[in-house]
């Protein structure tokens, strides 16, 4: 095959199908074990300093927030992000400096209540580097090379752009058309973090609503953590087995954590917190008030229950809940900018 | 600049909304796309497809979307989906619109939304791609919904994200982009502007109320074409103003 043009972006989590298929032979169980844990030994066990990390959802909803929490309280470092469209997930571990390298689709904004203040500091100063570009749709096919066990996909975008330039794909020649055709690279994060809404022990997860590119990761990634709102008995699974997303062999610790997603968004169950995501926004323009954040949601609650007192309980909690079920307006600082 | 009666931005909203086709799809973004999605399907496009680049297909919002994966973008779908089967639509030629935001865009249509200054040591980093890359790409005609000023209507591009027709005609189909597809509108505060079919550059197709031509090609670092015929934009009508207080009644993409 012809190659006609190269990327200058960092490839990361690219190993070779042979590679990998070793891994997975070697470190996959296919039995059904029990495989539920606390958060706090989920991450100790499967979330390294220097690790290739990928959230799932969509930056801020269904995100596997009690996970970014209990990464930031461990104090992880060195690690290289998945911005397949990362937003207040990878905010927080940014701003908690658990971060160093990002490939970037979508990272540092926060859709419609702006840019976000933490990430832009530490890419502008340094203390963070993009090393390399891509586009959401770029980003999940290179979960999807991952999940198939091939080097590469081809597509037909980010040709002809600095998107390109800057990315760790290549362009080459299509043998059957002619034309030039994006050679997007394989993708195995070291570990994946997933909220779903149930799961059983086995690590089964089920998912209401958009699957973003959960179906895909979950299968690419090497290690997988699932915390679920409610784990159910295996039953529950084989009675509606057509919803089930992920299934247990590629998942290695399973958590139960109501509101795992919080401030962001559960669909079905509840809505963003507005108000607390603001107050994360509001703080994060300096580095005393990041610091101030993480002192009183993170360092100074002892785990996730502790955490959901402290932003305002079962009160708020059934708030969202009722924003979220249509019940109740939506209120948000953002509301009032204009 | 409030014109009086309705903001600018209600007329973005209305302009772009009347650009949509019935039995169409479009490829839509979360505030003011998504507020000309459902005002054409509340208008003349009853049967428009609207498709969320993370899986949300045909919905049917009862509130407006605040983010393009939040549930209200799957809320009646048809299906909701994943971002691989919305993307490959999209390759495959499901996609006819996709609306796109800009920092900065050059005369080819070409966008910037990654970085400010240069991309090894950002003056302002911006988020990147996202989506828009892909839309760019892949939708039949893309809409670019942006502020304009000399700042942003630049001769050269920081960085260049998301392909217009990048360095003229036949580009896009040298570099391997789908064929015949590209920039179609550019909605600024002072006017819509579309792209001569020879040079693939951005021309002046009109002004808004109150805004002359001058001031619109004024506002541009690179020379905007100007047709022998320029037209003044049709200000919204009450029935649109009346549709857009019901669509977006917190004003959170058109203003109160």
């Amino acid at each position: 095959m012809e190659i006609l043009a190269e990327g200058q972006g960092e490839l990361l989590g690219w190993h070779d199908p042979d590679e990998n298929r070793q891994w997975v032979r070697e470190h996959k169980s296919r039995q059904l074990v029990d495989k539920r844990m606390t958060v706090r030994e989920a991450v100790e066990r499967f979330v390294h300093d220097g690790d290739y990390l990928a959230m799932g959802g969509f930056g801020h909803i269904r995100t596997p927030m009690a996970l970014v929490y209990e990464i930031v309280r461990q104090q992880r470092r060195n690690l290289a992000v998945a911005g397949k469209t990362a937003v207040h997930d990878i905010d927080i571990l940014i701003g908690a400096g658990c971060v160093s390298r990002v490939e970037v689709a979508y990272a540092f904004g926060h859709e419609l209540r702006g840019l976000s203040p933490a990430g832009r500091r530490a890419v502008e100063s340094g203390q963070c580097r993009v090393v390399a570009e891509i586009s959401n749709g770029g980003y999940q096919w290179r979960f999807l090379a991952g999940m198939m066990g091939v080097p590469f996909i081809p597509s037909r975008n980010m040709l002809g752009t600095d998107t390109f330039q800057k990315s760790a794909c290549r362009v080459a020649r299509d043998p059957w058309s002619g034309k030039p055709v994006c050679l997007i690279p394989a993708s195995y994060p070291d570990v994946a973090i997933f909220h779903v809404p149930r799961a059983d022990m086995y690590g089964n997860a089920q998912i209401d609503g958009i699957l973003v590119e959960d179906f895909e990761l979950a299968r690419a990634a090497r290690r997988v953590i699932v915390t679920a709102e409610e784990i159910v008995d295996n039953e529950a699974i084989r009675a509606e087995p057509w919803r089930t997303v992920i299934p247990f062999y590629v998942v290695d610790a399973v958590c139960e954590v109501p509101y795992g997603a919080h401030p962001c968004q559960m669909p079905y169950l509840y809505f963003f917190d507005e108000a607390h995501i603001g107050e994360w926004l509001r703080l994060s323009r300096t580095p005393e008030g990041t610091e101030a954040y993480f002192a009183r949601y993170v360092f100074g609650v002892e785990d996730f229950e502790a955490y959901l007192e402290r932003v305002g309980g079962v009160r708020k909690l059934s708030y969202l809940r009722r924003v979220e079920r249509l019940q109740e307006r939506m209120q948000a600082p953002w509301l009032d900018k204009e | 600049m409030p014109i009086e009666g309705y903001s600018l931005r209600k007329l973005q909203a209305c302009v772009a909304a009347r650009m949509l086709e019935n039995h169409r799809s479009v490829f839509v973004g979360t505030g003011l796309p998504m507020i000309a999605a459902l005002l054409a399907q509340r208008t003349h496009a009853p049967g428009i497809l609207i498709v969320f680049e993370a899986g949300g297909i045909g919905p049917q919002p009862p509130v407006l979307p605040i983010s393009v994966g939040d549930s209200r973008t799957f809320h009646r779908a048809v299906a909701a989906s994943s971002m691989h089967d919305a993307m490959s639509a999209a390759q495959a030629g499901y996609l006819d619109y996709g609306f796109l935001g800009a920092a900065q865009i050059d005369m080819y249509g070409n966008i910037n939304t990654t970085v400010i200054g240069p991309w090894e040591h950002p003056r302002a980093r911006l988020p990147g791609s996202g989506g828009a890359n892909d839309l760019g790409s892949f939708c039949h005609r893309t809409i670019v919904i942006m502020q304009q000023d000399p700042r942003r209507f630049v001769t050269k591009l920081d960085f260049l994200t998301t392909p217009g027709y990048l360095s003229g005609p036949g580009a896009r189909e040298r570099a391997g982009l789908p064929a015949g597809s590209g920039p179609y509108r550019v909605i600024t505060q002072l006017g819509v502007y579309g792209f001569q079919e020879e040079s693939k550059r951005m021309q002046l197709l009109s002004v808004h109320p109150g805004v002359t031509v001058e001031e619109a090609c004024a506002s541009s670092a690179f020379e905007i074409l100007v047709p022998g015929r320029v037209e003044t934009t049709t200000p919204p009508t009450e029935e649109e103003l009346r549709l857009l207080g019901e669509i977006d009644p917190m004003g959170i993409s058109v203003g109160r």
